[in-house]
């Protein structure tokens, strides 16, 4: 009986110790959100690694504040993503929130963001719903709406003049729309569009049936570990050499590692890459290397840039947050130079940024890395801010 | 059991005394998955139904609140309603198919038919598709909607009376019999008693109860998704069950607890909170054959009866 | 017409990549009546074996040869140190321990070699491709669809026509009266573990190289490895090759040929819709309908009650 009932103490006394509120500080608390766990924890590892960089690179703190940065996982799982966020404004009582790596836990985190009026800084996912329809002052975005990467790539095909274009993405929401975002700029009719199951490991029959159908170039959307078996698979079809191959998220500093000079000639559109010259890019690109052993991929560009924004618009305010639409305002103006070059925030809080297309080649240390080869997209602003009510 | 029951309904004194919503949310979504397991145990402890499937009837639950909230539905009750008697709808036929098959394939049927419900609800692009879908209204209950309070107190009372009533059933004629079908299917049958629509209803209830773990779930978050529906989360559902002690009827609910507090202590601990929950795990079925609830719980309480889970064929 | 020989191709080769992994688990499963679910664990492992090996020493044999030696291994150990527990334990608490061993692997994998995939290749020798039906057909396919006949003969060789097949066959039906006869079943309970285990590292340290080499790797797969074995018929090497096919051919036939067929008679947006879905789930109705009429697989072993 004693010892059951110092067990139940013991329960109690953790518990209380999970749900007890820390006390506040001085100091501004931001609240990091992403997937840190499962396949897809590089990208959340990238954005937490770019954005540490950036408050170490703003003199270790923002806007002249001390930071002090709770980190939280979502684990890919939308209740869990809704939960981190709620213990993140209720529990932590933190003054800001960034990161999110998918686009499905961004859509449910969207409602208790806004209901609890919290200012967030998004580094990874800009589901489309959120730059139209559901757009929130509060929200502001330093990576892209997530069409944007597959618009740029569209719109490579057309100024490419390709006639017969073929195109492949796993059967999901992601891969629905970033088809779709490849058909806005690239007008002329598919001569095939196939969607893959998810996480599907052998795509040798669909690369039989693509080559069939003779195309002139392929676009495909497979990110992560699909894009690792989908670019091997193509490697070894010995159909890499015979049909460009245009993709989004699929030769990217998470898998490129992984895939090495099997990628070589792979074109791949995003906002920024490892060899761009500006001086922003080229400190955080070599301070990267040096701490963390690797280059840096877009999403730790991504997260780098928040972390500069969020020290500019500090600055502005003084290093308060709490008068909110000063914040916003400040926000809103970006006034810092990005390591993308072109950068400001349009009305919906999603960036106006210019699109480029990179490919797989080798670097000045003969790593594989990405080289610019074009820029078709300048200046570019989402679809969907025309269906947001913000002005 | 009762002195944890009421610690659950006193949560919300404890936030206003912390003076943060955060506890509410916590343990808001521990006894959703309580309620889930408990339900589940119906079929898997009591009636050894290894069901990887029962995620889906979570889903359906949440997607009644969110179509009927999109469709212009917003009443509590209705939408509660029409989670109960969709879930039936489907369960009844399914679990009738399932149930002509035992043991592994039982389990792989389970699984194949909740793919088969995940991959509609991802296609389903107007309801959000794998993205899913934000509840801007939430389940309308007069003055009460929306109150987080109301919201966990209707769950903590949802729970009290499912234990209440899978306790009762389990004593009953009906659940002796289905007790008898988990040792041997023949020789229920032998004696006379078909045992189909016992181990079908049985199904069916439980169902039901992952139904309405899964009305409460969107009503907490205002938002539904297929990944509720997600075979994994199936199996998280049989861990709690089997971790708590998957031949009593409190039994899940302490494992969905505990599983779900553990997850929550370790992940303030460290990133690599999987390098500890795993072996604990393992621990727990090789020492505790009774499952969590059958250490904590007073042995006088304990039904009669061995192992956590009885033979299976 | 090649065009459908060239899928066909795909869906055997497809089916035997299923067989090497369908192998390993059926042994254990149907033998020792063990679920498994670490089984995915063993199978990433040997690709992570056979990948550290390759960075170190550039030979992709060598890298193959560690990861089956090294998870052969790492299986014996691991039921000599404790999982042999659960041999005697009901499947539930099998599922429950060994989840529990998933998600501590999948961990540790993570540790060790971080989240992102690691760098594997085919060996330069085998990377070309060869013009088959006038199609390019990748020649590492064939040393996939060689590796899995010489393994599916060399098992059956093993279990029809070794003493050892026939201690495993015996003590499949029934326990204790090879004990009884006394035979050590620990160890031969040991060795067939290991043995599962051995195969499920192959099965990376091949697969690997045309997948990605990641943590989680073999979560994914196992359903899918799950769905043969039990259409094949739970403990039947035969059933785990025919129904490794047979999966193999549905699947690939059926993602490449259903969306074709359903643009012919709806309007592409659908058809592009649909088409995947039913696909996906093309295996599962296939399973269906084998268990309606095959409760036990198609090719059950028998086995005595009791």
């Amino acid at each position: 009986m004693i010892q059951r009932t110092l067990r139940l103490a013991g329960l109690a006394t953790a518990l209380a110790a999970l749900t007890i509120s820390t006390q506040a500080t001085a100091q501004l608390k931001i609240g990091f959100m992403a997937t840190m766990s499962g396949p897809a924890a590089t990208l959340g590892q990238d954005q937490y690694d770019g954005f540490m960089l950036g408050i170490e690179h703003s003199g270790g703190k923002l806007g002249g504040q001390q930071i002090t940065v709770i980190k939280e996982d979502d684990q890919l799982k939308v209740d869990v993503g809704v939960q981190a966020i709620q213990k993140l404004i209720e529990k932590d009582k933190v003054d800001l929130i960034t990161g999110v790596t998918f686009s499905n836990v961004m859509m449910a985190v969207a409602k208790p963001l806004a209901d609890a009026n919290m200012i967030f800084i998004g580094s990874n996912a800009g589901p489309g719903p959120l730059a139209g329809p559901q757009c929130n002052q509060n929200f502001f975005f330093t990576s892209w709406q997530n069409d944007a990467q597959s618009e740029v790539m569209g719109k490579f095909a057309a100024d490419k003049g390709y006639k017969r274009v073929y195109v492949m993405a796993p059967n999901y929401q992601a891969g629905k729309d970033f088809v779709s975002g490849f058909k806005r700029f690239y007008p002329t009719p598919l001569v095939g569009e196939v969607y893959t199951q998810l996480n599907q490991p052998d795509y040798s029959a669909e690369i039989v049936q693509m080559m069939a159908a003779k195309p002139d170039a392929l676009y495909v959307f497979y990110p992560g570990g699909m894009g690792v078996a989908f670019v091997r698979q193509m490697r070894q079809a010995g159909a890499l050499g015979k049909v460009p191959l245009l993709s989004t998220s699929t030769t990217d500093g998470s898998t490129l590692p992984a895939l090495k000079e099997t990628a070589l000639g792979v074109l791949s559109g995003t906002f920024w890459g490892p060899d761009f010259d500006n001086p922003v890019s080229q400190k955080f690109v070599a301070d990267f290397r040096a701490k963390y052993k690797r280059i840096p991929s877009q999403y730790a560009a991504q997260a780098y840039d928040a972390a500069l924004l969020l020290d500019s618009a500090l600055k502005k305010t003084g290093g308060k947050v709490a008068d909110k639409a000063a914040l916003r305002a400040a926000l809103r103006q970006a006034d810092f130079k990005s390591l993308r070059g072109d950068f400001k925030i349009n009305t919906n809080g999603f960036p106006i940024q210019s699109m480029h297309v990179f490919e797989v080649a080798k670097d000045s240390t003969g790593e594989v890395s990405l080289k610019t080869i074009a820029t078709p997209l300048k200046a570019h602003a989402d679809a969907y801010v025309s269906q947001c009510s913000l002005k | 059991m009762v002195l944890i029951l009421a610690a659950f309904a006193l949560v919300p004194l404890y936030c206003w005394w912390v003076d943060s919503v955060y506890p509410l949310t916590l343990f808001g979504r521990i006894l959703v998955f309580a309620l889930a397991a408990l339900g589940l145990n119906l079929a898997l402890g009591f009636g050894g139904m290894v069901s990887l499937g029962h995620a889906m009837y979570i889903g359906f639950g949440a997607y009644a609140v969110g179509i009927g909230s999109a469709l212009g539905m917003e009443s509590g009750v209705l939408q509660l309603l029409l989670a109960l008697i969709a879930t039936a709808l489907i369960a009844a036929p399914l679990g009738w198919i399932a149930l002509r098959t035992q043991g592994i394939a039982f389990i792989m049927i389970t699984l194949a038919f909740a793919q088969l419900f995940y991959d509609v609800f991802i296609s389903l692009r107007m309801f959000g598709g794998d993205d899913g879908m934000t509840i801007q209204k939430l389940s309308a209950w007069g003055p009460l909607t929306g109150n987080k309070v109301a919201i966990y107190l209707s769950l903590v009372a949802a729970l009290v009376l499912a234990i209440w009533g899978i306790a009762r059933t389990v004593q009953s004629r009906f659940g002796l019999v289905l007790r008898a079908t988990m040792v041997s299917e023949r020789r229920v049958n032998a004696v006379g008693t078909p045992s189909l629509p016992y181990r079908l209803v049985a199904y069916v209830i439980s169902a039901e109860l992952c139904a309405v773990a899964g009305y409460f779930l969107a009503n907490l978050t205002s938002f539904v998704s297929p990944a509720y529906m997600a075979w994994t989360l199936s199996g998280e559902l049989i861990v709690m069950a089997l971790l708590g002690g998957s031949a009593t009827v409190f039994g899940p609910v302490v494992g969905a607890v505990a599983l779900l507090l553990l997850e929550e202590g370790l992940k303030a601990f460290t990133e690599r909170w999987a390098l500890i929950l795993g072996p604990i795990i393992v621990l727990i079925v090789v020492f505790l054959r009774q499952g969590l609830w059958g250490l904590l719980s007073d042995p006088s309480e304990k039904p009669s009866g061995g192992s956590s889970g009885g033979s299976h064929g | 017409m090649s065009l459908f020989i060239a899928q066909l191709l795909n869906g055997l080769q497809f089916g035997i990549l299923l067989f090497l992994l369908a192998a390993g688990l059926t042994l254990v499963f149907g033998i020792m009546s063990f679920i498994n679910l670490a089984h995915g664990v063993l199978y990433m492992l040997g690709a992570y074996f056979a990948a550290a090996t390759f960075a170190l020493t550039q030979s992709f044999l060598l890298g193959v040869v560690v990861a089956t030696a090294g998870v052969f291994l790492v299986a014996a150990a691991a039921d000599r140190l404790g999982l042999s527990v659960l041999h005697k334990r009901d499947h539930l608490d099998q599922v429950l321990a060994t989840f529990g061993i998933v998600i501590f692997c999948n961990e540790l994998v993570r540790w060790i070699w971080g989240n992102a995939p690691v760098f594997m290749d085919t060996p330069a020798a085998l990377s070309d491709s060869l013009d088959i039906f006038g199609f390019i057909y990748p020649a590492y396919r064939l040393v996939i669809l060689g590796a899995g006949l010489i393994i599916a003969v060399g098992l059956y060789w093993l279990i029809e026509r070794t003493r050892i097949g026939m201690l495993i066959r015996a003590g499949a039906s029934n326990r204790v009266m090879v004990s009884a006869l006394g035979v050590n079943i620990g160890w031969l309970n040991v060795f067939i573990f290991a043995l599962g285990g051995g195969l499920a590292g192959l099965a990376g340290a091949l697969i690997g190289p045309i997948t990605s080499v990641q943590p989680g790797m073999g979560d994914g797969i196992l359903i899918l490895t799950l769905v043969v074995i039990v259409i094949g018929g739970i403990g039947s090497i035969r059933g785990a090759f025919l129904g490794a096919l047979i999966v193999g051919l549905v699947d690939t036939l059926g993602r490449i040929y259903l969306p074709t067929l359903l643009r012919s008679v709806a309007d592409p947006s659908v058809a592009n819709a649909v088409g995947p879905a039913l696909a996906s789930i093309g295996v599962y109705l296939l399973m269906a309908v084998v268990l309606a009429f095959k409760p036990d697989g198609l090719f059950p072993v028998r086995r005595r009650q009791g």
